[in-house]
């Protein structure tokens, strides 16, 4: 009876305990270089150094703006809602990091591999919203709101073409598994017979987290922070790991989606010796690295265009190619 | 006692205590939060049933795009609770009359369902070896198409119905050209003068 329970339930639970914090503390890691990284070629395109002093070449930069945000005071606005302003940045990076859970880095790597992952992933994303509503409103001041309502506005536009272009890539797989979907992409990639889903994919997701050109929930030049301008100390550092894990996360998905997962470019001796989450994170770098070069070579759109841009371009091309990539599937009868 | 049912009082407990602080909550921006949080246990409970595929739905659906909307429009509201209380006594016979009928409604089902549902129409198991999607779709594309698309039809209209209630007409209606934004230059709107000293433009 004892060994049965032992079996049946603590040793799964241990393992999946551990696999977790495996893949959270390698998360949070790729965060923190990712964000010295970004800094890095944002200083190299604007012809700076970016950070050089913490750590050999700056590389423990990261880690000293964490320890000196957590060591700071917390500060909340007089008339806030205080369980709601706490509340928010920790939604924010619970949900980040939850999408993990079904993440595949390399053939069967998830922790758990579920039959609606792709659809688990877009309900998380799409969840993500109410970090931002939530800290907007509960700072109870002008411009966390005007953020918080931009960024509701923004996330739920994006959202329709984000879906769309899943459900183009799902018409070629007819799966809602990610292994299923990494497995589909063996002859070619789905970034190249769908190469404008990748774009807007890539463009939506650039939208969905909020970064620029679309940062309008929190332009400096128009509402000081956004949703983030009472945040400090903690909450802030929690907020804002919440959105890289969020960043992080669309570039995996787009490496999914489009760009075949963990498998080698080209099923041949030199290529396929790799070891598939090499290949992996070597695609998401390149994604990573796709989204710091558009931060730092883009400027802002404005909000009309924003909108324009979500509602009367994505939304009927991305309609359009749901309806030739059914109708070219079922005319050449490539249906799995 | 397993785990699941461990599970499914965990997830149906939070689920009846926060629909019950969706209606007690004196805050409406609370009473959203609290929805939210009924929901997402409701997808819990359909996962534990095996429908994963319907509880994602409830999350996209329900959580990430009707309640967002909701706490939206709720917290733009700006309300007085003194007022909004003032009018309870008012309005409690009515509202306690709709939740007797309901309340009543609910009993008559549960007492009479063994004779009202046929066999065919209880809920089956997923066919073998097919997922959740697969066998909704199957259901839904197949034998109820044309309730499918009828149903889409009504959304259409409901849809049209809200834009044509809500588009005000304006005599002079300021309207973006987007075409006239892009093709406009650098010579069209800024000039370089050379102002002579003294003169003034």
């Amino acid at each position: 009876m004892d060994n049965l329970l032992l079996e049946t339930y603590v040793w799964p639970a241990f393992l999946v305990a551990g696999h977790s914090l495996l893949i959270l503390v390698a998360l949070l890691l790729w965060l923190a270089f990712f964000m010295y990284a970004e800094r890095k070629i944002w200083g190299a395109v604007h012809l700076r150094r970016g950070p050089n002093v913490v750590g050999p070449f700056g590389l423990l930069q990261s880690f000293s703006d964490i320890l000196k945000y957590l060591f700071k005071e917390v500060i909340f606005p007089t008339s806030s809602n205080k369980a709601v302003f706490l509340l928010a940045p920790i939604v924010t990076l619970f949900l980040a990091l939850s999408a993990w859970a079904v993440i595949p880095v390399a053939e069967g790597w998830a922790v758990s591999d579920i039959n609606v992952g792709i659809l688990y992933i877009f309900a998380i994303s799409s969840l993500g919203v109410y970090g931002v509503i939530m800290g907007g409103w509960a700072s109870n001041s002008k411009y966390p709101f005007l953020g918080a309502l931009r960024s509701a506005a923004q996330m739920v536009s994006y959202e329709v073409s984000i879906g769309l272009v899943i459900i183009t890539v799902l018409l070629c797989v007819g799966s809602l598994n990610l292994t299923d979907i990494v497995m589909a992409q063996q002859t070619v990639w789905f970034a190249i017979p769908l190469f404008p889903m990748f774009v807007i994919f890539f463009i939506s997701a650039l939208a969905e987290t909020n970064r620029p050109p679309f940062d309008l929930p929190e332009a400096e030049s128009e509402l000081v922070a956004g949703f983030m301008t009472e945040y400090s100390s903690t909450p802030y550092v929690v907020f804002m790991i919440g959105e890289l894990a969020n960043i992080v996360l669309m570039c995996a998905m787009t490496t999914i989606l489009f760009l075949g997962g963990w498998l080698p470019p080209f099923d041949i001796a030199p290529f396929n010796w790799v070891p598939g989450v090499v290949w992996f994170l070597l695609k998401m770098t390149f994604m990573c690295f796709m989204f710091s070069m558009v931060k730092a070579i883009v400027p802002r759109y404005r909000y009309d265009q924003l909108m324009r841009l979500g509602w009367k371009v994505f939304l009927p091309i991305s309609l359009f190619w749901v309806v030739l990539t059914a109708g070219v599937i079922q005319y050449f009868g490539l249906a799995g | 006692m397993t785990l699941t049912s461990l599970a499914f009082y965990l997830f149906a407990t939070v689920s009846v205590a926060s629909a019950f602080m969706v209606i007690s909550a004196r805050n409406p921006v609370y009473s959203v939060l609290f929805l939210i949080l009924t929901f997402f246990n409701s997808a819990g409970l359909f996962v534990l049933m095996g429908a994963e595929f319907l509880a994602m739905i409830l999350v996209v659906v329900y959580v990430g795009a009707v309640a967002v909307l909701f706490l939206f429009v709720v917290m733009m509201l700006d309300i007085d609770f003194a007022e909004l209380n003032e009018g309870f006594l008012q309005y409690m016979p009515i509202g306690a009359t709709i939740g007797l009928i309901l309340l009543l409604e609910l009993l008559l089902i549960f007492g009479a369902s063994t004779q009202l549902v046929s066999q065919s129409a209880l809920p089956q198991a997923t066919p073998e070896g097919m997922t959740n999607a697969e066998a909704i779709g199957r259901v839904l594309y197949t034998d109820y198409i044309y309730y499918f698309q009828a149903a889409g039809a009504v959304l259409l209209v409901a849809m049209i119905g809200a834009i044509v209630l809500t588009l005000v007409k304006s005599e002079n209606p300021r309207r973006q050209s987007i075409a006239a934004q892009n093709a406009r230059r650098r010579e069209d709107g800024v000039e370089l003068v050379d102002i002579e000293p003294g003169q003034g433009l």
